[in-house]
């Protein structure tokens, strides 16, 4: 089996240079790669186009690099929770393309299936149709949206095997799966790391031709955004 | 008047049993508090999850199960966990029968405006574009006027848009609407204590009102 293991996150995102485009997998803080993250951060690398649902908090996830003007561009569907995003977007520093949230994970998996481009309804009659071609289908009007070109893809799994196999654990699949179909190189960051023959095949979300490298991750702080819990009797569903 | 629960439960009693149904953030997560006993429904969370639970109780917390709201929440029994392409490939292909969200602006053709104020607010349109393209029924949960007393219930949207030509029905603190197929607003219910006359004051769209529109019956 073809072994993918890299030392760590300096070793993995160590040919990542100035200018890249990035996908960054997670929703919020939930799924995102941690330790890739810390890594761009002390590796300083610049100028960078990162595709990512959202842009992280003040002082987490992809929050530690626009703090650090490592962010040229973002391509993301929700912005909200960051301060710093929004001052650096309204200053003009910061160029930011928001695209839908559907549209955004369907243009990562049209890369992964090897397809050029994906026609769909969000957006049309809206300043996201500005400049895109429209095409009729049985009556109803869809846009077409090109596949992403992105020269990495750093996901976070919560197990994978040496051969990049992957397995991601709850609503921290998200974005992932499908970021990770779509690099040219995939970087795996993984809670557990196993040896082939650990994980169950038909477990397996993201089969390891998918991925070119992968590691354990040193530590997750895993942080929550939204800590929200139950008083007795407060919502029942 | 309604306060924002009180448009959550009416809203509820929009929810038909066997209905899989996508709650926004703001007053249509409140929709989930009314869901009549006896319906059964399935939540989608847009983050990639069918049977959102409530929220966790407290040291239970997962900070791998969360919400397209980010809050903390639990599964059930008979929940799946997806990724994000399919999450919107559902959404899509029309197999969520119900899409609740907040609006900041309608209009009397069902155009909603939700996602950005230009120059003051950039968020982001998160998931919402994509279903209101969708969706087979939107309700939109909103206040139907602004802060300085002007309606959000407008004959076009000033902001910009999130959908063109997809709502359905709006239900405010003042009453529940139609959108007519060929434009305008429809009242069908009255809020307690709200006359025709204050909703039609309140609402610069195009409003179609009976003389005998129903009061809304809340409990």
């Amino acid at each position: 089996m073809i072994n993918k293991v890299v030392a760590n996150a300096n070793e993995a995102v160590a040919d990542i240079t100035d200018g890249k485009t990035l996908m960054l997998g997670g929703f919020g803080l939930c799924g995102i790669p941690e330790n890739c993250i810390a890594a761009l951060v002390e590796k300083g690398v610049k100028e960078l186009t990162c595709i990512s649902n959202n842009a992280g908090v003040d002082d987490f996830g992809i929050g530690l690099m626009l703090k650090q003007r490592q962010v040229k561009k973002m391509i993301s569907s929700y912005v909200g929770e960051n301060a710093e995003f929004e001052r650096q977007l309204l200053s003009g520093e910061l160029e930011v393309e928001l695209i839908p949230q559907g549209t955004l994970a369907t243009r990562c998996l049209a890369a992964g299936y090897g397809m050029p481009a994906i026609f769909t309804p969000a957006g049309v009659g809206t300043e996201v149709a500005d400049g895109k071609e429209t095409r009729n289908f049985n009556g109803k009007d869809y846009l077409m949206e090109y596949a992403f070109d992105a020269d990495f893809a750093i996901v976070k799994a919560w197990k994978g095997d040496t051969a990049g196999n992957l397995i991601f654990r709850s609503t921290s699949r998200n974005f992932n799966p499908v970021m990770a179909m779509a690099g040219k190189i995939t970087i795996a960051e993984v809670e557990e790391l196993v040896e082939v023959g650990q994980l169950d095949p038909d477990h397996i979300h993201t089969p390891g031709v998918y991925v070119h490298r992968i590691f354990q991750g040193a530590a997750y702080e895993k942080r929550i955004e939204q800590r929200t819990v139950r008083k007795l009797d407060d919502m029942k569903i | 008047m309604l306060d924002k629960n009180g448009i959550a439960k009416r809203i509820a009693k929009e929810i038909k049993d066997g209905y899989y149904v996508n709650l926004g953030i703001g007053i249509p997560t409140l929709v989930a508090n009314y869901i009549p006993n006896g319906v059964n429904v399935v939540l989608q969370s847009e983050n990639g999850l069918l049977g959102m639970g409530p929220f966790p109780f407290e040291g239970e917390e997962d900070p791998d199960l969360i919400n397209a709201g980010k809050q903390t929440i639990t599964t059930l029994p008979g929940s799946s966990i997806f990724d994000s392409a399919m999450s919107f490939g559902m959404i899509r292909a029309q197999k969520i029968d119900l899409t609740i969200l907040g609006a900041m602006e309608v209009s009397e053709n069902g155009d909603i405006a939700n996602w950005k104020i230009p120059g003051k607010m950039v968020k982001g349109m998160g998931g919402a574009m994509d279903l209101v393209a969708s969706a087979k029924n939107i309700i939109v949960a909103m206040q139907h006027v602004n802060k300085a007393g002007e309606s959000k219930l407008l004959p076009a949207c000033t902001l910009p848009l999130t959908g063109v030509n997809c709502i359905k029905k709006v239900v405010t603190e003042l009453g529940v609407f139609d959108i007519l197929p060929e434009g305008g607003f429809k009242l069908l219910e009255r809020a307690p204590g709200v006359t025709v006359e204050e909703i039609r004051n309140a609402t610069a769209g195009k409003l179609y009102a009976d003389n005998d529109v129903p009061e809304m019956i809340v409990d």
